[in-house]
């Protein structure tokens, strides 16, 4: 028995407007049947979400089926000859520029970042300008990267096409992340901790050592493992200034010629049809590395944000 | 700022116990110094080293000549980058045409629709789209996009299409990424604001949310147009390398960024100067996107 209702003067009749968290599917496509825009709105969403979603799919099945079946004992053989095209090798010349390379840009990076952090008032005319130059530093293509690596380290340096000039390249090119991701992990100290140590008497030397650095440790790490990741997928930079030798071989020292994992698979593409497979086997290799690298990291990373 | 003045003024009432530690202390502070510097310096290095090299060769091949001329045939001594640069812009536009508007839809997915437990989901498969390296995109293209475009359209397959395509997916990640965070950064309050005005989801979100979040909105836009311009492993395999000016989605093109790639393992004399131009153009139109993304940045403040 439905109750009569009395509308008194200005009063508007809201008992069929249901609430918003109380709406069922079918008032909601009620709703969207009185707003076509609305609904249309909201199907290209729901489209565009599913393309992409099938995109990334499509290529991780597509690169997997066609390279899973191409890693065998072969490509792993610890020397590489014409009939094995084992990329280990090339696999070892990834982690010897990644390490020289996070090593350079670790050191230098963490150190201006703290100098960031800690010492430089960020209304600081110097303080903005580095800022700008992190900024451009980010923004380079790494084919620019490559060209000045191959100017600078290669030509001008006298080192040749070397794993010392690619991991110097790289540095270059990692040190605006793994800044950042410094001065984010510094910023998350809460300042007790330092006003803390002063007033145990510290001296600021030993509070940024002793206390902050290691309480910042999980965001550093995080980042240089990102930088890692970036290393790992990079292969324009690499390619004038590491060399794109075919015939992969250990290298014998830092100034040796050696190609990378990304390099490697470059000259199996360029080598036209005979090396498909290999350079599938490459590409999922690459993709297993670099999505390890980076879930690691974000692992790392999260537990910083957990602590505070 | 407030943390750095505390520190500071603890650090000076701190009295150093000896000589030798107020020597360390100061002697680090010039080391950390020192290595903020070397961010300005590779700066300046990068464009002063790349500027020496590709002055005299603009010079020489004239500047006109160089950046208009629509011939690139180094055998013959024609140095125009012309082609180069229409190539570059038209694979950036295609680019962007194909990742901007799915990139922002997806982003508001992420942002207002995505269910919780489908969030775990979908953010490490973005991450990873944004974790694959650029050579995987391009032989990607190369084995699977280049055939189809073949068979479906045409041409060689080597074409503005697969290129743009590929670097649309490419530059996705970026987009969706950024413009869910200023999304996610609006206040809520403005939402719900909307609804209560009697709008729809869909409405709050695209006529209230999106202006909101527009200056976040172009920089995610921005980037990924300084990504798609500089990106070199995908684009050398897929784009087909022929230095004319396109005049369909089907013909071959040629970027500034494969140009260089393509021809500085053989080039010498003035054929590898005028390629260091082509970096230095590259760099160029860089510092221009990432001088338009401080703004951007400082207005927002």
């Amino acid at each position: 028995m439905a109750k009569e209702i009395v509308l008194r003067e200005g009063e508007v009749d809201v008992s069929h407007i249901v609430p918003i968290n109380r709406q069922s599917f079918a008032d909601k496509a009620r709703a969207y049947a009185h707003k076509p825009c609305s609904l249309i709105g909201f199907a290209l969403v729901l489209l565009a979400t599913l393309i992409t979603l099938a995109m990334v799919l499509w290529i991780l099945v597509y690169v997997f089926m066609q390279g899973v079946p191409h890693l065998t004992a072969d490509i792993f053989a610890v020397r590489w000859t014409p009939e094995n095209m084992s990329m280990l090798p090339s696999l070892v010349n990834t982690l010897t520029i990644a390490g020289i390379s996070l090593v350079v840009a670790g050191v230098v990076g963490i150190f201006a970042a703290v100098f960031m952090v800690e010492y430089a008032k960020s209304t600081n005319i110097f303080v903005k300008i580095v800022r700008v130059a992190a900024e451009t530093l980010s923004g380079i293509p790494s084919i620019v990267y490559g060209i000045f690596g191959m100017m600078f380290f290669v030509e001008l340096c006298g080192w040749g096409n070397s794993l010392l000039g690619g991991a110097f390249t790289m540095a270059l090119m990692m040190l605006p992340l793994i800044m950042r991701t410094t001065e984010e992990a510094l910023r998350a100290v809460p300042d007790s901790f330092r006003e803390g140590s002063f007033a145990l008497g510290a001296g600021k030397l030993r509070t940024i050592f002793r206390i902050i650095l290691p309480s910042a440790m999980p965001g550093i790490v995080s980042g240089i493992i990102l930088g890692l990741g970036r290393v790992v997928g990079e292969t324009m930079a690499l390619v004038y200034t590491a060399g794109s030798a075919f015939n992969v071989r250990y290298p014998a020292s830092p100034m040796n010629q050696g190609c990378t994992l990304t390099v490697y698979m470059y000259s199996l593409i360029n080598e036209g049809n005979e090396y498909i497979g290999q350079a599938w086997a490459v590409a999922v290799v690459l993709i297993v590395l670099v999505v390890l690298i980076n879930g690691v990291a974000e692992f790392i990373g999260n537990k910083l944000k957990k602590e505070y | 700022m407030r943390q750095a003045s505390i520190a500071n003024n603890a650090a000076e009432a701190a009295i150093p116990v000896s000589r030798r530690a107020a020597a360390r202390e100061i002697g680090m502070k010039v080391v950390f110094a020192v290595a903020a510097a070397i961010f300005i310096a590779a700066v300046i290095v990068i464009c002063v080293y790349l500027f020496i090299r590709a002055v005299p060769a603009v010079g020489e091949i004239g500047v006109i000549e160089f950046l208009f001329g629509g011939v690139w045939a180094p055998g013959k001594g024609a140095y125009g980058i012309g082609t180069l640069v229409v190539g570059t812009i038209v694979a950036t536009a295609g680019a962007l045409i194909v990742g901007v508007p799915v990139g922002l839809l997806v982003a508001v997915f992420m942002a207002f629709y995505c269910p919780k437990w489908l969030y775990k989901i979908c953010k490490p498969l973005l991450n990873i789209l944004a974790g694959i390296p650029s050579i995987v995109y391009g032989y990607f293209g190369l084995q699977v996009i280049v055939p189809f475009v073949r068979d479906t359209f045409g041409g060689t397959g080597f074409s503005l299409l697969t290129t743009a395509f590929i670097l649309g997916v490419m530059i996705l990640p970026t987009i969706i990424n950024i413009s869910e965070t200023s999304l996610r950064a609006v206040p809520k309050s403005y939402y719900e604001g909307a609804l209560a005005l009697g709008a729809t989801k869909e409405r709050a979100i695209f006529r209230t949310m999106f202006p909101a979040a527009a200056s976040g909105i172009v920089t995610a836009v921005i980037l990924g147009l300084g990504r798609a311009f500089g990106e070199t492993a995908a684009v050398v395999i897929i784009c087909g390398n022929v230095a004319k000016f396109p005049t369909s989605l089907l013909d071959s093109i040629r970027t500034l960024s494969s140009n260089i790639a393509n021809e500085l393992g053989y080039a010498e004399g003035l054929h590898r100067e005028a390629l260091i131009a082509c970096a230095a153009v590259l760099f160029v139109f860089i510092l221009i996107i990432t001088t338009i993304i401080m703004l951007l940045r400082r207005k927002k403040r």
